[in-house]
């Protein structure tokens, strides 16, 4: 047993030699790949699914970086560190991505051993960010913290993470491989559009199980996963997983790039088929050899540490006072926090979105502000949120209000969680070589449209999801409000859908009719906001409404001046 | 093209027969799966081993019936990319028993040597002009693993182990 030293940083999984040193290693093996690259005995075909699976993409005007946040979760050292990078690498910022990451846009090739050095000092690195393997796993922001969770997802995102590096069988997948897993009911996850969603959950004994979606997805051909499991015993759990992506492996496409993820695969065998497949492949590698021990478990829950908590009392006094003498401080508590499972804590959102800024865009300086702000109210810890903002898990409730000052000081206090100006936007033709559109500039218009905090607090839990491209990155199949961008002729059009969810009840968005330019864009997305507030009843959401009184309203009202 | 085993070049024992060329009968010869199939009867009797070259496409229940017919599976990479034959290599190890050398032909780079021998494979064709030295260096360069397979000397648990070089 290595000894760990007692983590500072409350629920960080702490490394030991064992895990630093394979890092290094990793740095040290990619530098090599560098240099048969620069000397020629790597051929580019074959070098790049190396750099990817170091999180090295060749993007429009220069190399990005995407760094490894595993289910987004890390420590306040740990952002210094990506705002040093920042500083040093890049043009001083970094950008938060829909999978909990942080991407830098701006980097040389020859700098990125060097980075990746750094980053493995504070235990961090890129792998598997990119490239046909499996995804860094994703899971609830509130993860750990959340008063609604049945079972602590970090331990067994872990787990995956752990397993799925360099698994020797699958790093030469048809295609990428994106699982996120959630602990609660609720689901802030989108399980059911990922190649392999799991909830984690509690039989009546209290024993931990898994139930498993499987082939949802976004892109250019939709899909919601499909129930293939509902219980999947814990020591059973990476077995189970074993046998999905052995299946995938030997029989998913590799003819054709956009029918090569496995939710191609479900839809072309069936469900039923695909389910078959799994379990023969599931009852074949059951047994001693793939079972995941409690001991495991505990081994790695065990490095996880806990917060030292201390006992208090949910609402104290001077929590109260503060919110009835400031109304601006008691609509960002009711928009931006969120019930903590311990009385007398909360968890924070700090919003990446202010009005008229770029969605998940975090300044160096901001970075350090708020890792202070992590280190003096929330153990050290922070998350990063598929919705693109920073949480604070941990918080005191009688320190809501000095944390909150602070961010408001420093413009990081909007309160639009979950709220029309919380919107979620892939890097589009700013930056990507595979956007059709950009995303970025009219994230920002639509956000300056509604900034007014009071009116977005009115309107509701409304999410609006804009990408550049068909790809779907910024996930607008399942936004509330999406936005498409496309090409008509060499011109930016934008195509709205309406009614998407990313939650358990997921839904894919209806187109709403055709494509509008940019500007007409932002009007549309205020006349269907007016249509809706006419139409709702008493604390009816969004979508909701819409279900009742159908497109039709929407539609004759948006297209009313065409 | 070069052969690699246990970290370095070594000499190739095997011929591999082209479709329509006889087959020789007095040394080891690996023909494709597709020409076992339509000769099977013409491999009765032969003394000398035989190893059968499949496609990325042909799995390992594919192959598995005749398994004992031979003494080496060569399993084609059309491209590096294609990672079927990491499954099908395991397969054959762990799903059907098989003790035989398995082989990579086709396209691999070195970058995969550790893969393929924890996956089953023994041997390697290397592109012509290969560096030695990469293949060897593949061996030592990462010495901790995260999951159960075959090359596998020192499991810690489930999820962490030693590799050895």
């Amino acid at each position: 047993m290595n000894h760990i030293a007692p983590g500072r940083n409350a629920g960080v999984y702490s490394y030991d030699d064992i895990d630093r040193r394979f890092v290094a290693e990793r740095v040290e093996q990619f530098r090599a790949q560098v240099e048969r690259r620069l000397s020629g005995e790597l051929t580019e075909d074959e070098f790049k699914p190396l750099r990817l699976m170091n999180g090295l993409y060749l993007q429009l005007h220069a190399y990005m970086l995407r760094i490894a946040v595993p289910y987004g979760v890390l420590t306040a050292r740990q952002l210094r560190k990506l705002a040093e990078i920042g500083r040093k690498y890049d043009k001083g910022y970094g950008h938060f991505t829909t999978r909990q990451n942080l991407q830098f846009n701006w980097i040389k090739l020859e700098d990125t051993p060097a980075i990746l050095h750094e980053l493995a000092e504070v235990d961090m690195h890129a792998l598997q960010t990119s490239g046909n393997c499996v995804r860094n796993v994703t899971t609830d922001q509130f993860v750990g913290a959340a008063r609604d969770e049945v079972v602590d997802g970090r331990v067994y995102a872990e787990i995956l993470r752990q397993w799925t590096t360099l698994h020797p069988e699958f790093t030469f997948l048809p295609r990428k491989f994106k699982i996120a897993i959630m602990g609660s009911d609720a689901d802030r996850a989108a399980i059911r559009v990922h190649d392999v969603g799991v909830f984690a959950k509690r039989n009546e004994r209290g024993e931990v199980g898994f139930t498993f979606y499987v082939g949802g997805g976004l892109g250019r051909s939709p899909f919601i996963g499909k129930l293939i499991r509902d219980w999947v015993p814990e020591e059973d759990f990476v077995a189970y997983l074993e046998a999905i992506l052995r299946v995938y492996n030997q029989y998913g496409r590799r003819d054709n790039i956009y029918k090569a993820r496995i939710k191609i695969l479900v839809h072309e065998l069936g469900q039923e088929k695909f389910t078959q497949e799994v379990e023969e492949e599931f009852a074949r590698l059951r047994g001693p050899k793939y079972r995941l021990a409690p001991e495991v478990v505990d081994e790695i829950r065990r490095r996880f540490g806990g917060p030292a908590y201390e006992t208090l009392t949910d609402e104290p006094e001077s929590f109260q006072a503060a919110k009835s003498a400031n109304p601006d401080f008691a609509r960002w508590v009711a928009v931006n926090v969120l019930a903590h499972k311990v009385p007398g804590y909360a968890a924070a959102t700090i919003s990446l979105k202010p009005a008229g800024g770029i969605p998940g865009d975090a300044t160096s300086e901001q970075m350090e502000l708020i890792a202070d702000l992590a280190d003096a109210h929330s153990f050290g810890e922070l998350r990063v949120s598929h919705a693109q903002n920073l949480v604070l898990a941990h918080v005191r409730q009688d320190e809501l209000f000095t944390l909150w000052t602070a961010l408001e000081a420093n413009g990081l206090g909007t309160p639009n969680a979950g709220l029309i100006g919380d919107i979620i936007a892939c890097p589009g033709l700013d930056y990507c070589a595979l956007a059709n559109a950009r995303s970025i500039p009219l994230a920002q218009a639509i956000s300056a449209r509604f900034a007014d905090p009071a009116r977005q607090q009115l309107i509701g839990e409304l999410g609006i999801k804009i990408s550049g491209c068909i790809n779907a990155c910024g996930h607008h199949h399942v936004g509330a409000i999406g936005i498409l961008g496309v090409d008509k002729k060499g011109e930016e059009f934008y195509q709205i859908t309406v009614g998407g969810d990313p939650t358990l009840t997921t839904a894919i968005g209806d187109i709403l009719g055709p494509a509008v330019t940019a500007d007409e864009t932002v009007d549309a997305i205020e006349a269907i906001v007016e249509v809706y507030l006419s139409n709702r009843h008493d604390g009816e959401r969004f979508i909701d409404t819409l279900k009742r009184v159908g497109h039709g309203p929407f539609k004759e009202r948006v297209y009313a001046a065409h | 093209m070069p052969l690699i085993k246990d970290g370095r070049i070594v000499e190739d024992d095997w011929v591999a027969v082209a479709d329509g060329e006889p087959v020789p009968a007095d040394r080891p010869a690996v023909v494709t799966f597709e020409r076992w199939q339509a000769e099977r009867a013409s491999f009765d009797g032969r003394n000398a081993a035989l190893g059968v070259r499949v496609k990325s496409g042909t799995l390992a229940p594919a192959i598995a019936p005749d398994l004992d017919r031979f003494a080496l599976v060569a399993i084609e990479f059309p491209k590096f990319r294609d990672g079927r034959g990491f499954s099908t290599a395991r397969e054959l190890r762990e799903r059907y028993g098989y003790g035989g050398e398995i082989r990579a032909v086709g396209h691999v780079i070195p970058d995969q040597y550790r893969f393929l021998l924890r996956t089953g494979f023994t041997s390697a064709e290397a592109p012509e002009n290969t560096n030695p030295e990469s293949w060897a260096h593949a061996l030592t360069e990462i010495t901790v693993a995260f999951q159960p397979s075959l090359d596998d000397p020192q499991p810690l648990s489930l999820l962490r182990r030693r590799l050895g070089s």
